[in-house]
């Protein structure tokens, strides 16, 4: 009667790691063996090392054993594992690894837990209460609930959601949009895509709530093209939420309207740019437009739109349903509540931490992320992503905070942390930042358009050794032009990555080092 | 010549794809790519034909085929290696197993072998940046790359 219940995760970087391979080998064994087990493909709980992390369901908790190889499989059968017996790759019980013990799950409370296509383990889990009390609520008090929280667009900016949603629902309009960026560009972000592929329903309670709140009936969710198991996740949800009546005409028996549509990318970092993506939402080139207007006084198709990152929709849920002061407790500052911050590159223990604010580099990149992969000094750590500042070692008392990091000329950004260790060279480094910026420009203004190929010849330069004093005078004139005369922070932001390498590793461009200030 | 698991060109069937997706708000991405998802590349003649069914000028259509990384207009090999070159990969050493891969191929990044069989491309990110480094091959996620992992790859490449 009791079937036996396994997780074998079917979320990108686990089926990269072998995932697939694993949930065919142990459906086998248990076919051999008629062995009826129940194997649930459930997102990743954000803990990458011990990907692929298989979860058995014991009477004591989910027990759990990673990294699994398909050719693991059966000796983890005979060793006992359905009954949670010890083994080499056993991990004890999954909710009490100190990495996700220490963590505070607000946003990604259920991701690795819950069946993501299984709208009633959603239910099951707090899911649909957000919606629930927002239908009691009404537009104007949601608006006011959302302002409360003290959330701030998660997409990089920071701009307080409460007031674009203020001013979208102030607009009249006949039509109006709620666009959902999930374009997730930046390297070392994978925080959408997990979302995505482990909780994709709180994405769409998410749309559902905003669309009430401003008066939207509309919804697209744009993705990126190269997270295409995402994008197939996030259609079979809308399919099902259609289906269950939680997407179309009077959502759960209300008299409000929504629906959704998915809509993908195609490979062009810049359509991560609110209005480059609406562009491109409406068949254009993704060319960034000009502002004013405001996207949320004309949008998409000249009209009214929320555009919001994919966490900060996904955060309304928890927050209408646990209250705008409930989560605003969390955090420092006007950083307010949780950030799933992003481990990743040359680190021990890569993956999503969700914390609230105040926490420091240092803390996240050696404490929790257990230093380097190479077992090597860290050298640098991007944060922010491709247009973020490098930070050195001296800067990791720095809190995760975003007037904090703004005070270093450093970024939050999205909360992706790429860590080096110390065979990278920085003028290396601050070179592909000026071609990524050459590669992905969308052409609009000179800056960036020709300044970033400029950029690489004159790094090119100061790198061959030639005329070294003269061509970094002129790399800091163009880097000042770019962030002064750029019209997006594509084009805005590139000096941070360039400038800081220069600033904190001038020996890497051909400098004596830098002797540590006896203020450090 | 058609690439493996592409239908040849047909305008016939572009047609079919172009209608089934006109009824779109803004169509001309969704169209491309169930082009592209069809053919492996978007052919020069479908310009005109989504062109005129979605009442803009070939110029705006081309504009949007070329501006954007995703889409070709050449067919691609029958193999497509994408290795990610973003900092998170390049932090745990892509940038030697793209040389590795150039090398055991003998082209360039961007590049189709002569004889058709793979084609090597760069990508930005695949969000699995804590796997690093990793690749797409035929639409298959594989992370935590290493030298072995591109031997087996071009060898079931070659097959
Ligand atoms: C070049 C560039 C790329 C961007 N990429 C993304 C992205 O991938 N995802 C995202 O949510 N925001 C991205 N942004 C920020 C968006 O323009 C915008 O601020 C955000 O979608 C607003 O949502 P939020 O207020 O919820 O953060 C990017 C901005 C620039 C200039
Ligand atoms: S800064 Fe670059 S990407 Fe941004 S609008 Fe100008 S040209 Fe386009
Ligand atoms: S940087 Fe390579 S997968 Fe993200």
């Amino acid at each position: 009667m009791s079937v036996v219940r396994i997780y074998v995760p079917n979320d990108a970087a686990a089926v990269a790691c072998g995932a697939d391979r694993v949930a065919h080998a142990f459906a086998d064994a248990f076919a051999a063996r008629g062995t009826l087990v129940d194997i649930v493909r459930n997102g990743s709980r954000g803990l990458f090392w011990l990907e692929p992390l298989v979860e058995v369901e014991t009477p004591a908790g989910r027990v759990g054993y990673g990294p699994v190889k398909a050719s693991d499989v059966e000796g983890l059968l005979a060793a006992g594992m359905l009954d949670g017996a010890p083994h080499p790759l056993c991990v004890g019980l999954v909710e009490e690894i100190p990495y996700l013990k220490r963590q505070t799950r607000l946003t990604f409370a259920r991701c690795g837990i819950i069946d993501p296509l299984s709208l009633t383990d959603y239910r099951a889990h707090s899911g649909y209460k957000g919606l629930e009390r927002a239908l009691t609520l009404g537009p104007a008090a949601i608006v006011e609930e959302v302002f409360q929280s003290g959330l701030r667009g998660r997409g990089g900016a920071g701009f307080p959601t409460g007031i674009k949603w203020r001013t979208v629902a102030a607009t009249q309009a006949d039509q109006k949009y709620i666009v959902c960026n999930a374009d997730e560009g930046d390297s070392g972000t994978f925080a959408d895509r997990l979302i995505m592929e482990a909780d994709p329903f709180c994405i769409i309670e998410g749309m559902t709530i905003a669309g009430i709140a401003v008066g939207a009936t509309k919804g697209y969710v744009y993705c990126r093209s190269e997270y295409p198991l995402s994008i197939l996740v996030m259609e079979k949800a809308i399919a099902k939420a259609r289906q269950a009546g939680l997407l179309g005409k009077n959502i759960a028996g209300s008299s409000y309207d929504f629906d959704l549509e998915m809509r993908m990318g195609a490979g062009a970092y810049v359509c991560g740019e609110e209005t480059a993506l609406l562009d491109s939402l409406e068949g254009k080139r993704g060319v960034v437009r000009a502002k004013p207007p405001l996207p949320a006084l004309k949008g998409l198709f000249g009209k009214p739109t929320v555009i919001n990152n994919l966490i900060s929709l996904a955060t309304v849920p928890v927050i209408l349903e646990k209250g705008g002061n409930f989560y605003r407790d969390f955090g420092m500052g006007r950083s307010r509540g949780t950030m799933p911050i992003q481990l990743a590159g040359n680190i021990k223990y890569g993956g999503l931490f969700e914390t609230a604010f105040g926490i420091s580099l240092g803390e996240l990149v050696n404490d929790i992320g257990g230093g380097t992969a190479s077992g090597r000094p860290v050298k640098a750590v991007q944060a922010g992503g491709p247009l973020g500042a490098y930070l050195p070692v001296s800067q990791f008392d720095t809190p995760f905070d975003y007037e904090a990091f703004a005070a270093k000329d450093a970024l939050i950004g999205h909360g992706g942390i790429v860590v080096f260790d110390d065979t990278v060279d920085m003028a290396h480094m601050a070179r592909f930042a000026m071609e990524f910026c050459a590669h992905e420009s969308c052409g609009k203004c000179t800056p960036c358009r020709i300044g970033s190929t400029r950029g690489v010849e004159t790094l090119d330069k100061i790198i061959a050794g030639q005329r070294r004093e003269a061509n970094l005078a002129i790399l800091t004139d163009l880097c000042q032009t770019m962030k002064l005369g750029s019209l997006c922070a594509l084009g805005g932001f590139t000096p941070y990555p360039v400038i800081s390498a220069l600033t904190h590793f001038p020996e890497d461009f051909g400098a004596a080092p830098k002797l540590p200030a006896a203020a450090e | 010549m058609p690439t493996a698991g592409y239908e040849p060109w047909s305008a016939e069937r572009a047609s079919q794809i172009i209608a089934s997706h006109q009824h779109m708000a803004g169509a001309t991405m969704p169209i491309l790519h169930a082009i592209q998802e069809a053919f492996g590349f978007v052919p020069d003649p479908v310009v005109p034909m989504i062109a005129e069914t979605l009442n803009l000028s070939r110029a705006e259509v081309y504009g949007v085929v070329t501006f954007y990384h995703d889409f070709r207009r050449e067919p691609p090999g029958r193999h497509v290696i994408k290795l990610c070159a973003a900092e998170a990969c390049q932090a745990m050493g892509c940038q030697g197993l793209a040389d590795y891969a150039e090398e055991k191929l003998g082209i360039q990044m961007g590049e189709t072998t002569p004889d058709g069989r793979v084609t090597l491309e760069p990508i930005y990110c695949l969000g699995l940046c804590a796997c690093a480094p990793s690749a797409l091959i035929d639409g298959r996620l594989v992370g935590r790359l290493d030298r072995d992992t591109i031997d087996e790859l071009v060898a079931e490449a070659g097959r």
